[in-house]
């Protein structure tokens, strides 16, 4: 599905509030993307379509809820007094069936007499909502005077309920103290009998008191085991410590699904948490989400958190490691998403490096700028090999398409010299049959990786020959000429056509070369010819003897000229 | 994607921007069924070989036709090299890992592994027989170890379909020795005794032991983890430590080919049964069953998913939903 938009940020992580920072994250793009999927349910008309997108949007709904309850257990690791006022955020935000009935009271005439009035009363008490309650509860109240006794006691009530304070005010025994006394005054009001006339009220009390028979009357308004859990240690033991959660959890769940029903999936998985089992989670999480997003980004979090090692399991950061291979191995098979991919694996110490290796190789490369892309990040990490092969069947793919140029230029990157050298040949070759070269550009451009190959060296000297040739540089022209053969740069197949560029050179009006470059030119001439007689092609016999012919004319009236011009004396 | 058929033809199919497949080569390669189709690295260039009922291998390479080929999609190949040396069926021809060079290794009914190299990797039609290997029982597969670590050298599993009823191990792996410049025989699986129709090296990411896949009557997973090398006389035949990692016998039916993905953590089997299996080590190394398609690719439902099929919503994500009836579907904050 693509949810991940944001990019993992892994060094530096140290401080708690960093953690749960990103673990914030991680949900808002959870949410970010249920947005999403909403939009695009209600928009749709396609009812598949549109089942599609529901489903999705309870997906993601159901993994944030799970990653948040994970950030309060692991990442924030709340204790006693935090805890409860994190569920209970926990609660209120994830449990909003009764939102639109909520809204409903609250926005008619005279919410009281709604026939709903007492539902929405209750769901903000078993939610801890007190001063909504309380609100609500006035309205009641001056609409019905005659109550104006009990309700003043239950407003009163309510408004000194001892709750977990953030800022650290009071320490637990304090607030144990408080609530004891706060407790047993409730539990002397309902004993009293004094909301005895309105069964409504009476019923809030007897929740206060965390009766839970009449707590779990309200099932229709908690609408989950886990809310009632809340509501539960809300109202007997606010207190709770988290070790203590798996006893309660366990209960609630029991008393909640009451046998009729059986766990599902999701409450497992919650029922997990609850009791810090954290590869638990893990290992449900992986059975049932279809995708590897949730429990390879949550894995990598806790594993940050320094959570896994600490149950003294050896695969702890392993199986982070496993989980985050096979999350970006997946990644891979996208079009674009690979690049993500690469950034996983950077991050993965054991097994990162050659599962990229592996990966990086097999990214169909259907532009240059793709396999330019792809070996930027090759290079980037001294991965030579890959470089080279990807180099290589760049290089291949262009010489089968006779972009030779492209072919050469690949080969240089890749270093390939025995290529380049096959290269440099095809394009001597074509020169040979056309004429003429192709991609002049880029031979002129060389530098010095001409010396990758001496044949990709000589087929840079050699086009610089013709430059110069072209801009009637003669003297440089011919000197360049002589040093290509002398110095061994071209190879024996090329010195007849070298030998026969000499000849515009010799025929010159103007004297090119040297007696001694004459000289030169004689002998190559002449190992040329005396060299391997059968090497001579048999059809181009009378072209060859003529093309010698007349070459050793020319040379001998070049040496002619050149004897006497370099043994006249230059008029002083 | 090539494939090949019992048609004598071999088909090459790409696959366009939008996802769909397109034929753009099919030509008659052999004179009898071809039973199989495998590509050289794409440091050769576009390079298939092909083996076939008719007793020769062949190898074809694709050049560039004229653009108006190229505008219709299709696709030229022509045969560089037949190799003949073969008096029966060929079975399997499979390219070598490319760290060897261009070699290839071609089995047959007959019993013979032939290994072929290409000195000029430019020029397809010239190969030379480097190596045959007598493997005394008909054979029907064979795989080289992708392997590319020093420590290893190279090596090719054989497998055999002999049916006759013997209980000669039916998986052989043998191993080239730098001394002796020959393949020899390294290994035996003696307990494999069903003929065997396809073997797989898994690809090799720095472990230290090697994955064999067989299948046979069932589907095998063993591990081969080298001992020290023995100082023979010849010069040191690796003795390997044979385990049987995993046994499947879920399609019920003999199971035809099997194949590795690109990091070696995903098999693939195919089986008589029609289906196709895919199966996965968790981090503890407990393989596993992780997805079953059938043969129109269709997921089969009720397997447990994990994660390979990330588009569909199977049926392990509707029970995930069911629990969701509590918490709200439409998620309106105010």
């Amino acid at each position: 599905m693509g949810l991940q938009r944001s990019e993992e940020e892994l060094a530096g992580k140290s401080r708690k509030a960093q953690l749960i920072q990103v673990s914030k994250n991680y949900r808002s793009v959870i949410r970010a993307c249920m947005e999403d999927m909403h939009q695009a349910a209600i928009s749709t008309r396609d009812p598949a379509l549109q089942g599609q997108y529901s489903t999705q949007v309870s997906i993601l709904s159901a993994m944030e809820l799970i990653w948040n309850l994970c950030e309060i257990l692991f990442v924030e690791a709340a204790t006693a007094g935090a805890l409860l006022l994190r569920l209970l955020d926990w609660v209120r935000l994830h449990v909003c069936d009764v939102d639109s009935m909520v809204r409903e009271v609250l926005s008619s005439e005279s919410p009281s007499k709604h026939k709903l009035f007492w539902n929405v009363v209750d769901v903000f008490v078993l939610q801890g909502r007190m001063d909504e309650a309380r609100h609500l509860l006035s309205k009641e109240a001056s609409a019905n005077p005659t109550s104006m006794n009990m309700y003043k006691i239950l407003d009163d009530l309510m408004k000194k309920m001892p709750v977990p304070s953030l800022g650290n005010t009071q320490t637990l025994t304090e607030l144990e103290l408080k609530w004891q006394h706060w407790h047993e005054e409730c539990q002397r009001y309902l004993q009293d009998g004094t909301f005895a006339s309105n069964p409504h009220m009476e019923s809030i009390c007897k929740i206060l008191l965390g009766d839970e028979d009449a707590i779990l009357e309200k099932k229709e308004l908690m609408t989950t085991w886990y809310h009632f859990l809340v509501t539960r240690l809300l109202y007997s033991h606010p207190t709770v410590k988290p070790m203590e959660l798996r006893f309660y959890a366990q209960s609630s769940m029991d008393l909640f699904l009451g046998g009729e029903n059986s766990p599902e999936p999701l409450d497992m998985i919650l029922m997990a948490a609850f009791e810090f089992e954290m590869h638990q989670v893990i290992k449900e999480c992986s059975i049932v989400l279809s995708n590897w997003w949730f429990v390879a980004h949550l894995t990598d979090l806790l594993d940050h958190c320094k959570l896994l090692q600490s149950h003294n399991l050896y695969f702890g950061s392993n199986m982070r490691e496993f989980l985050l291979l096979e999350y970006a191995s997946g990644l891979f098979s996208h079009h674009s998403l690979w690049q993500l991919g690469v950034d996983y694996f950077d991050h993965c110490p054991e097994f990162g490096r050659v599962y990229l290796e592996l990966h990086i190789e097999r990214i169909p490369l259907s532009t240059e700028q793709k396999a330019l892309k792809v070996l930027r990040i090759c290079e980037q990490r001294q991965m030579h090999e890959q470089v080279r092969s990807i180099c290589k069947i760049m290089a291949m793919k262009a010489l089968r398409n006779n972009r030779l140029g492209s072919a050469l230029s690949w080969s240089i990157r890749a270093k390939d010299a025995a290529f380049a050298t096959l290269i440099s040949d095809r394009f001597l070759k074509d020169y040979c049959e056309r004429g003429c070269f192709s991609d002049l550009d880029l031979i002129d451009n060389l530098g010095p990786s001409m010396l990758l190959s001496d044949r990709l060296t000589f087929l840079g000297k050699y086009r610089e020959f013709h430059r110069l040739y072209g801009e009637k540089r003669f003297p440089e022209a011919a000197r360049l000429l002589l040093t290509l053969m002398t110095a061994h740069i071209a190879p024996c197949s090329f010195w007849m056509t070298l030998l026969t560029d000499a000849l515009p050179l010799l025929e010159q009006k103007e004297v090119i070369f040297s007696a001694e470059q004459t000289y030169e030119l004689m002998r190559c001439l002449e190992d040329l010819t005396a060299g391997n007689p059968d090497k001579q092609k048999f059809q181009d016999d009378d072209i060859e003897t003529t093309k010698v012919e007349m070459l050793r004319l020319a040379l001998a009236r070049n040496l002619a000229r050149v004897i006497v011009k370099e043994g006249t004396v230059e008029g002083s | 994607m090539a494939t090949c058929s019992s048609d004598q033809s071999v088909k090459v199919w790409d696959k366009s921007e939008n996802g769909d497949w397109h034929c753009t080569a099919s030509w008659k390669t052999h004179s009898g069924s071809v039973w199989r189709v495998t590509w050289a690295h794409p440091e050769f260039g576009q390079v298939l070989a092909s083996c076939s009922f008719d007793r020769t291998a062949a190898v074809w390479e694709e050049i560039v036709g004229e653009s108006n080929d190229k505008l219709r999609g299709q696709s030229h190949w022509v045969k560089r090299t037949t190799l003949v040396d073969s008096r029966t069926s060929v079975t399997d021809v499979k390219f070598a890992p490319k760290h060897m060079g261009l070699m290839l290794a071609t089995c047959s009914a007959d019993g013979v592994v032939r290994i072929y190299e290409a000195p000029d990797v430019m020029n397809l039609s010239q190969w030379s027989l480097q190596h045959e290997i007598s493997c005394k029982l008909s054979c029907s597969c064979i795989s080289w170890n992708p392997s590319s670590s020093r420590a290893h050298s190279p090596m090719i599993a054989v497998g055999s379909d002999d049916n006759s009823p013997n209980i000669l191990a039916k998986v052989q792996i043998y191993e080239y020795n730098e001394n002796t410049r020959k393949y020899a025989k390294a290994e035996a699986l003696m307990t494999v005794t069903d003929p065997v129709h396809d073997i797989a090296f898994a690809p090799n990411l720095g472990r230290s032991f090697h994955i064999l896949a067989v299948a046979t009557k069932d589907v095998r997973i063993f591990t081969l983890k080298p001992l020290r090398k023995e100082l023979t006389s010849s010069g040191g035949l690796t003795k390997f430590e044979i385990h049987i990692v995993a046994q499947f016998d879920n399609h019920n039916s003999q199971v035809w080919r099997v194949s590795w993905n690109i990091t070696g953590t995903v098999l693939a089997s195919s089986g008589d049964d029609g289906c196709v299996r895919l199966w996965k080590a968790n981090y503890m190394d407990n393989w596993k069953c992780t997805g079953i398609l059938k043969g129109n690719g269709s997921p089969v439902n009720g397997s447990s998913q994990q994660g390979i099929f990330n588009a569909s919503l199977g049926s392990a994500n509707t029970s995930l939903q069911n629990s969701l009836n509590g918490s709200s579907a439409s998620r309106k904050q105010s």
